[in-house]
């Protein structure tokens, strides 16, 4: 009789997880995934009572925020059903084949999308070369050619150009491709490129002031008044702006001299209508509530300026809007910390 | 930006300077020639002077227009009448320029018409914080002075109830408080006001003071008046016992030589019927009532004696224990001081109208106090106008610094 112990210590039992890498999705993971998306999709357009083939993204947002309601301040941390793609970090797939031979000509570059992007764009430009040097022999060679409109569009940042390659690229990559970019552009017949080149153009907001402009109402005497609000640091503040031409401000029943005592928040409350200059114009009727006599100014300004819109010409609202008028300011008192006395105040430090 | 300050301030008043030594030099005779050659300058600039430096001749066309208090006046009527920012913008601008305004008109012209046989009508200037009631007030007593009538001026009767640093139990009742620094200061400025008066007037009767010191009947009111001013154990007492014989020989009702009419002029009349600040030695609160020269002011205020006018005015400012947004008689007198003050006649001063704020405008410019050049704009008077809100004292505080 002849037996072997083979004792293994438990140590080794633990799979080591820090060594394997991040987590990889196989392709038919992601697929199953997709297909469990889409029968979801439609037992939530049951669940609520709605058309399947028509739930569009918006309202899988809305009834999952309906079916579970969160409180928590981090939107991120909220429960939310997304197409898989959205969710699952983008992988490249295997690139080299059973014997372990890379698929890729430029895969031992280490960044293959990215020189074999800069290779395309290349071919491209000698392309354009050969095709001018076509038209001039032919005797068609117009200087004026069709330029792309590039007005009203960026170029990608490194992140989103990271984001469509898969890859890390370092900031020198990234210059040198928008160099090669610019190059290509500065060709003639570049036009035949353009829809290449705007894959690579992000469009800009067309107008960055939208704002809603307060209706303009008539009061029975035929004088005409404006209602807006606006909130400063937990105050907040609704007024009405008549334009009968004196310059009366009451605020929660009492006259403004009375309420704010303090210069500085008179003069908040001048500046809106000193700006636009028409100080002697409106009557103010406000009521504002909470937080500290400030925060009450503020409120009453921006909900001044709001008001102000309807009665201000085009040109003048983007100047308040430059002159910061019409942003609400976002500061509010910051969270205290378990640990510290305060938001950034430490206990006291003691060496020993 | 100090030193441009007061090089641009000396200029003007350097001249202004010259003006006046010229005419204190002269005396009084040349105050009626000075008013003649004033009115002969036509200053296109002084839409918003006038130069009518006599209440009595005050009517409503000088409405919004400055007067010039004479320097003499000045001296003699207010050595501590004036309110403190006031005296400021006096020694700032080398002359005393106070507005004619329509409370002080009205005030006024009761004064004219009333009739002083019979018991003194009392009129309270009262109105919301900084629109002017203090300078009403010495408007109205300039107008006395002129006319000749004898003052009695407490510039502040807050001042007596709080901040007394020497609270002496009184010598000659056990339950009274004295305060002889207060009674001994306000004798001193009495005797400056009404120094003709103090040989005229007589005593009525023997006032002893102490086992060694006494007033006899009959002797001038300056004597008393020095005893308190010497004496400051029973300044206090001294001063009740001015208010008293004042009281009794106002309108002649014994037989004094000539009659004088008594103008009792008292600012922050709510003094006398609220609380004080002052404590006993045994720590409890003191009582208005318990403090010798509240006591005596009162009896003044009411309308038992004749021949005179008992003008008063509200202060918040200095009241102990009163909210901010507290200006109506019956709120700052409280019940008790309204019951004591009616009947009285009361006059409301507000906020500067559009004309009244334009001649101050105009005034401060002409002064070169807006030193600001965006202040000359009509913008600059628009922001003035808003962030003031027409008030006087704001309206002064905020140029004081443009």
């Amino acid at each position: 009789l002849f037996f072997r112990h083979i004792c293994v210590s438990s140590s080794l039992w633990k799979k080591n997880l820090a060594a394997a890498g991040p987590q990889k999705f196989t392709q038919e993971f992601i697929d199953k995934q997709v297909e469990e998306f889409e029968i979801g999709k439609r037992h939530l357009a049951n669940m609520m009572g709605e058309d399947p083939e028509t739930f569009t993204q918006e309202d899988i947002d809305r009834s999952i925020a309906y079916l579970f309601p969160s409180g928590l301040f981090e939107k991120r941390a909220r429960p939310v059903m997304k197409h898989p793609e959205e969710i699952f970090p983008k992988q490249t797939a295997i690139q080299w084949d059973a014997e372990g031979r890379p698929f890729h000509f430029l895969f031992y570059t280490g960044q293959q999308s990215y020189y074999s992007l800069l290779h395309d764009v290349y071919e491209k430009i000698l392309a354009m070369e050969r095709h001018q040097d076509k038209m001039r022999n032919k005797g068609l060679l117009t200087s004026e050619t069709k330029q792309i409109l590039l007005t009203g569009s960026r170029w990608l940042l490194k992140e989103e150009i990271e984001e469509y390659l898969v890859e890390n690229i370092s900031d020198h990559d990234y210059m040198r491709l928008i160099q090669l970019m610019e190059k290509l552009l500065s060709m003639p017949y570049c036009s035949l490129e353009e829809e290449f080149i705007l894959k690579f153009r992000k469009q800009l907001e067309v107008q960055s002031s939208k704002h809603e402009i307060p209706a303009l109402q008539y009061d029975p005497q035929g004088v005409t008044f404006s209602v807006a609000d606006g909130r400063r640091k937990t105050a907040k503040a609704s007024i009405t702006l008549r334009d009968s031409g004196s310059g009366n401000i009451t605020i929660n029943g009492r006259n403004y001299l009375h309420y704010f005592p303090l210069l500085q928040d008179r003069e908040q409350l001048m500046f809106p209508l000193h700006f636009v200059g028409m100080l002697g114009r409106f009557d103010v009727e406000g009521s504002v509530e909470g937080s500290g006599h400030s925060a009450q100014a503020g409120a009453l300004r921006l909900a001044i300026s709001r008001a102000l819109l309807s009665f201000v010409s085009e040109g003048d609202v983007e100047k308040m809007r430059q002159a910061g008028l019409l942003t609400a300011d976002p500061r509010i008192k910051e969270r205290k910390k378990p640990g510290q006395e305060g938001a950034r105040k430490k206990f006291t430090w003691k060496k020993r | 930006m100090n030193l441009h300050k007061l090089s641009s301030r000396l200029c003007p008043t350097v001249t202004q300077k010259f003006r006046h030594l010229h005419i204190q030099s002269s005396g009084q005779q040349l105050e009626a020639v000075a008013m003649e050659t004033e009115s002969t300058e036509p200053n296109p600039l002084s839409v918003f002077r006038t130069s009518e430096q006599y209440p009595t001749y005050h009517s409503e066309r000088h409405t919004g227009q400055y007067y010039t208090l004479p320097p003499a006046h000045i001296q003699k009527l207010f050595p501590h009448g004036l309110p403190p920012r006031f005296q400021l913008q006096m020694k700032t601008f080398n002359e005393g320029c106070v507005m004619v305004r329509p409370p002080v008109l009205e005030l006024i012209s009761y004064l004219k018409k009333a009739d002083y046989s019979k018991p003194p009508l009392r009129y309270i200037l009262y109105g919301d914080i900084g629109t002017g009631k203090s300078m009403s007030l010495s408007h109205a007593l300039h107008y006395c002075y002129t006319q000749g009538w004898l003052i009695v001026h407490i510039p502040d009767a807050h001042l007596w109830v709080k901040n007394c640093k020497e609270l002496l139990p009184s010598s000659s009742r056990p339950s009274r408080f004295d305060q002889p620094i207060q009674a001994s200061q306000w004798l001193k400025n009495f005797k400056i006001t009404n120094e003709g008066f103090l040989s005229k007037i007589k005593t009525t009767q023997q006032y002893v003071w102490t086992k060694r010191e006494s007033t006899e009947k009959g002797q001038p009111l300056g004597v008393l008046v020095d005893q308190g001013v010497n004496r400051m154990k029973s300044s206090s007492d001294v001063v009740g016992a001015v208010l008293r014989e004042l009281r009794l020989q106002a309108g002649g009702a014994t037989e004094g030589e000539g009659a004088f009419k008594l103008a009792v002029a008292v600012d922050g009349v709510n003094a006398l019927w609220g609380k004080t600040s002052l404590k006993k030695e045994d720590r409890t609160m003191c009582e208005p009532e318990e403090l010798t020269l509240i006591h005596n002011l009162r009896k003044m205020m009411k309308n038992n004696w004749s021949g005179g006018a008992i003008l008063t005015a509200l202060s918040q400012t200095g009241s102990l224990f009163k909210p901010q947004s507290a200006y109506l008689p019956s709120e700052l007198l409280g019940e008790e001081g309204f019951d004591n003050m009616e009947p009285f006649v009361p006059v409301s001063v507000s906020n500067y109208n559009e004309k009244e704020f334009e001649s101050c405008y105009l005034y401060y410019l002409e002064r070169n106090w807006l030193q600001h050049p965006h202040g000359r704009s009509e913008e600059g008077k628009k922001e003035l106008i808003f962030l003031s809100n027409k008030n006087p004292s704001i309206l002064e505080r905020l140029c004081a610094f443009l």
